[in-house]
């Protein structure tokens, strides 16, 4: 093994040197246009996307379709690459759909951490008012880093979660276009890579949403946030493809869709707005972007563009994406009540169509984000119903799940825990979302410090829970280990009271008139015990999530061997040995029952080929 | 039967006990318009609503995990149930109507505010990077205040000169984005006297956080007496001194969002002891702030950067007159110790 066997290395490599030639390419063709030969912004943008390309092809990517477009077959190989150390597939290309989901996974942490730590940053400069550790330029930058960061990190949070389990639950052999799935997680890699460069190369001043015209006159790390984005985005579409035709191709003999897990319901509906609507962000960015380079003028009121049109389109897919992150957590939320309860899943169907309702009626409420922004007033009306609607499926999920507590034999371990943190804080954040869909009380609340109150309660309760829920559940069947039962309860009741303080806290500095993105805030306001509040209580989540990792890396390695089934789910994928054999089920499962029918006597929800049942005795 | 009987009982009391507690601390700024009366009381029956929605759910949340835990030794699973369409319809319908009737009721409100007074009195507000500008048509005067009489309507139309800014005042409630190339309007009625402040809720670049400007709500007849003084003001500008006249322009032009005269330290340097004083710029360099560094530092402000502050001032002061500039500076050099 050397180091070159890595494909992370080759695709880093790949990459510098395709940044490189991409700029040379515009130095050349700008010095035979007869144009000054350097200019760093078209360079830039040229460079980071070539180098893009360039990783992907360094790191393997695209090697079996080379090889297709040559005429040659690519049999799928299982397992490590052949003389190489088990670990190693982790850093190049594989094709197995637990493999990438483990890294989507990881990444997705690495990614959290990073978000979490550029949020420690400036939590410390507004904990009181006045200048303390930070520059506007660099508050600025870190504002829309974390933003972005942290929408990267819970979009490939889940990716890995749906990789991970989808298959799994559906009892399909793999995903349905396995190389299309590697492709599109490393595309993230160099895409990440140009995220955390565009800091370095002067930031931005715009936060995450670049709203032009302030997008148009910002430093030059726009353009690398632009490219950042779209090929991040282009990760979500590709990945979205390879789910809807998962679930809807290969789904186990007898599953029929209300057969199967609730989870890969949330998938769905999640994968189908990825696929629709991701399209409309990269739009939005890469016309500002040719606006920067070409002078179009789409944004510009001087040359007849529009400054409000940015925001239909960037809102279109923008607002849809909330539902991309919180529609899987939710189903997390619904996958493990029923195991902790010992009952079934209450109104199942109902459960299951409201994901569907959920994501149709996201694409149409996306202008209740432009209240104030000066378009067509009498078109707020409409949007303010449309987006008062989703309060409705939404109340359905919580009825459900309330109901499916009721009369059960509840346990307590740590992922029933942070269910349980999950459905409080996604009801904080559930809640202070009617005030905002409503046109004039939003009029008063739009931008203010009440709004990142609500986001952050949504974006935690309905998805970041939700992950922390399944890391621990499925911890045992990926690892074979026991996480730590004492350190996980220590994480749940450091984070979850914390997370209620900064949510309430940040809810009334906002109301008190504390803006959004600002540097530095008014002392006259009176609300320095807030700020501290929130301060304080972020600094609490950071440290249990610290805890949490800790946990899961010391227990991969020495935690106590876990049983088969440690929840007594009825779930294929605990049927299982853990950790997975490499081929999870030797014989394809067969439905035979409803999946959540507990406290029905006899009753199964899979029946496992006769191999599969002998592998792990 | 028994258990939600409890729970319910428990519903009712955590209700009660949740909204005397967010009822008894502020949970609003002061009011002081009287569009924001509507606001306010919208917001207070949605606090309710909400209060108890959060209570209905966390009280059989709890409940279930109290009382429905699994005791030591039971193996045994939770009843067999599930679901109950009657029970799906009736939390989909009840839901739906409460919201559509809070729409219902904010759509109304939305129509007030926009209903417009004969007697309006107009402000043309212009945002800039960093400050505010008000134009009174009917009056032929401009301020970098915003003076304006209590208990009538005023139309105010904003636009932008430069990026996206948001006019709000906090204790009005309501906000309009200001929007370059276009105009965009909202009517306030100020129902209060007092001093406020504009502060701009869209971010608009580094000095966002500093974009404010003073609003002055003040009796009709003190408006009167207001506007009388500022018409004499402005042809008779020419007695002011330089200094004087660079003072208002750096108000009007917004560089005082960024630089303080009283010595504290803002999104730039502050301008007292400014002039004559050694500068220690990032590059190493010192240089006296004489006329010179002052005059290149307003109109290429990327050219040098005092050592610990960002290169973020926006190159948009080009197109101040030689006059102009003069008296700015001239402010300036007033400040000198």
């Amino acid at each position: 093994m050397t180091f070159l066997s890595l494909g992370l290395v080759r695709g880093l490599g790949a990459q510098i040197a395709g940044t490189a030639v991409g700029m040379l390419l515009v130095v050349v063709v700008r010095a035979l246009m007869g144009l000054e030969a350097w200019a760093a912004e078209p360079a830039l943008v040229v460079g980071a996307m070539l180098g893009t390309i360039t990783f992907l092809i360094g790191v393997g990517s695209m090697n079996d379709w080379f090889k297709w477009a040559g005429g040659e077959e690519t049999p799928m190989h299982h397992g490590p690459p052949k003389d190489q150390p088990a670990w190693i597939r982790y850093f190049n290309v594989d094709y197995n759909h637990r493999v990438i989901g483990v890294q989507y996974t990881v990444t997705a942490i690495l990614l959290l951490i990073f978000g979490g730590a550029l949020a420690m940053v400036f939590r410390v400069e507004l904990a009181q008012a006045g200048r303390q550790v930070l520059g506007p330029a660099l508050y600025n930058t870190m504002i829309g880093m974390h933003g972005f960061v942290m929408i990267g990190a819970i979009l490939l949070g889940f990716a890995g979660l749906g990789n991970y389990l989808v298959p799994l639950l559906l009892g399909a052999s793999d995903m349905a276009f396995p190389r299309l799935n590697a492709f599109a997680f490393w595309i993230n890699v160099p895409a990440s890579i140009l995220l955390t460069a565009s800091m370095f190369i002067g930031g931005w001043d715009t936060g995450w949403t670049a709203y032009p015209p302030l997008s148009v006159r910002a430093p030059l790390g726009m353009q690398l946030y632009f490219v950042s984005v779209f090929f991040i985005g282009i990760s979500s579409i590709l990945g979205a493809v390879n789910l809807i035709t998962t679930i809807l191709r290969m789904r186990a003999p007898g599953m029929t869709l209300f057969r199967m897990p609730i989870f890969a319901w949330g998938v769905l509906a999640t994968s189908i707005i990825s696929l629709t609507a991701t399209q409309l962000i990269a739009l939005s960015f890469v016309m500002v972007m040719m606006q920067r380079l070409l002078g179009m003028g789409f944004f510009d009121p001087a040359q007849g563009g529009n400054p409000i049109l940015f925001q239909h389109l960037f809102w279109f897919y923008s607002h849809p994406a909330v539902y991309v992150f919180v529609l899987p957590g939710l189903g997390i939320i619904s996958e493990l009540l029923p195991v902790f309860s010992r009952k079934p899943l209450f109104g199942y169907k109902w459960v299951a169509l409201s994901s569907i309702a959920i994501a149709l009626a996201g694409f149409l409420v996306w202008a209740h984000h432009m209240f104030t922004s000066g378009m067509e007033s009498f078109l707020r009306v409409p949007f303010m119903f449309t987006t008062l609607l989703v309060a409705v499926p939404t109340g359905v999920k919580f009825f459900s799940w309330v109901a499916t507590m009721w009369g059960g034999k509840l346990t307590f371990p740590t992922p029933m825990l942070f269910v349980l943190g999950s459905l409080s804080v996604f009801l904080i954040g559930g809640l202070s979302g009617p005030p905002n869909g409503m046109v004039t009380t939003d009029l008063f609340l739009h931008d203010t410090y009440w709004i990142v109150g609500h986001f952050h309660a949504t974006m935690f309760g309905g998805f970041v829970f939700p992950f922390f829920a399944a890391l621990y559940f499925w911890f045992p069947k990926a690892t074979g280990r026991m996480y730590n039962e004492r350190l996980g309860k220590l994480h749940f009741w450091l984070v979850t009271p914390a997370f209620w303080v900064q949510s309430l806290g940040q809810m009334q500095v906002g109301l008190m008139g504390m803006r959004r993105r600002i540097v530095d805030y008014d002392a006259a306001l009176g609300i320095d015990g807030g700020q501290m509040l929130v301060t304080i209580a972020g600094f609490v989540i950071a440290i249990s999530t610290v805890i949490m990792i800790v946990n899961l890396v010391r227990s991969a390695r020495r935690g106590e061997v876990a049983e088969r089934n440690p929840w007594r789910s009825r779930s294929p994928e605990w049927q299982i040995p853990s950790p997975i054999p490499e081929v999870a089920y030797a014989e394809p499962f067969v439905v035979v029952g409803e999946p959540y029918d507990y406290g029905l006597p006899g009753s199964t929800y899979v029946q496992m080929g006769t191999a599969a049942a002998s592998a792990g005795d | 039967m028994k258990h939600i009987v409890i729970a319910s009982v428990l519903v009712v009391i955590v209700t009660v006990l949740v909204i005397l507690g967010l009822t008894s601390v502020d949970l609003v700024p002061q009011l002081a318009s009287e569009e924001g009366e509507l606001v306010d009381q919208l917001f207070i029956w949605q606090v309710y609503v909400i209060a108890f929605i959060f209570s209905l759910i966390v009280v059989f949340v709890l409940y279930s995990a109290v009382v429905f835990r699994r005791r030591p030794g039971d193996d045994s699973d939770g009843e067999h149930v599930r679901g109950n369409v009657p029970l799906e319809i009736a939390w989909t319908i009840i839901p739906l109507i409460v919201v559509l009737g809070f729409g219902v009721v904010s759509a109304r409100d939305l129509n007030d505010m926009m209903t417009s007074d004969p007697d309006q009195l107009v402000v043309e507000v212009t945002g800039f990077q960093f400050g505010w500008n008000f134009a009174y048509p009917q009056h032929d005067v401009t301020s970098s205040e915003l003076y304006l009489p209590v208990g009538r309507q005023t139309l105010f139309r904003i636009t932008s000169l430069d990026v996206i800014h948001s006019f709000w005042v906090p204790e009005f409630r309501i906000k309009q984005d200001a929007v370059p190339g276009r105009w965009t309007e909202l009517m306030v009625t100020p129902s209060t006297t007092g001093d406020f402040r504009i502060r701009c809720a869209e971010l608009c670049g580094y000095a966002h956080a500093a974009m404010y400007a003073p609003v002055v709500v003040v009796e009709p007849e003190d408006f009167e007496a207001w506007l009388t003084g500022q018409e004499v003001e402005v042809p008779g500008s020419g007695e002011l001194t330089p200094a004087q006249q660079g003072e208002q322009l750096s108000q009007n032009s917004g560089c005082l969002s960024c630089h303080s005269v009283d010595g504290s330290a803002m999104v730039g340097p502050t301008w007292q002891g400014l002039y004559g004083s050694e500068r220690q710029m990032s590059d190493g360099a010192t240089v006296t702030a004489d006329e010179e560094y002052l005059r290149t530092a307003i109109l290429d402000p990327q050219s040098q950067i005092v050592e610990g502050f960002d290169p973020i001032m926006p190159a948009a002061y080009t197109g101040l007159s030689d006059e102009d500039l003069a008296a700015i500076i001239e402010y300036i050099k007033s400040l000198a110790p």
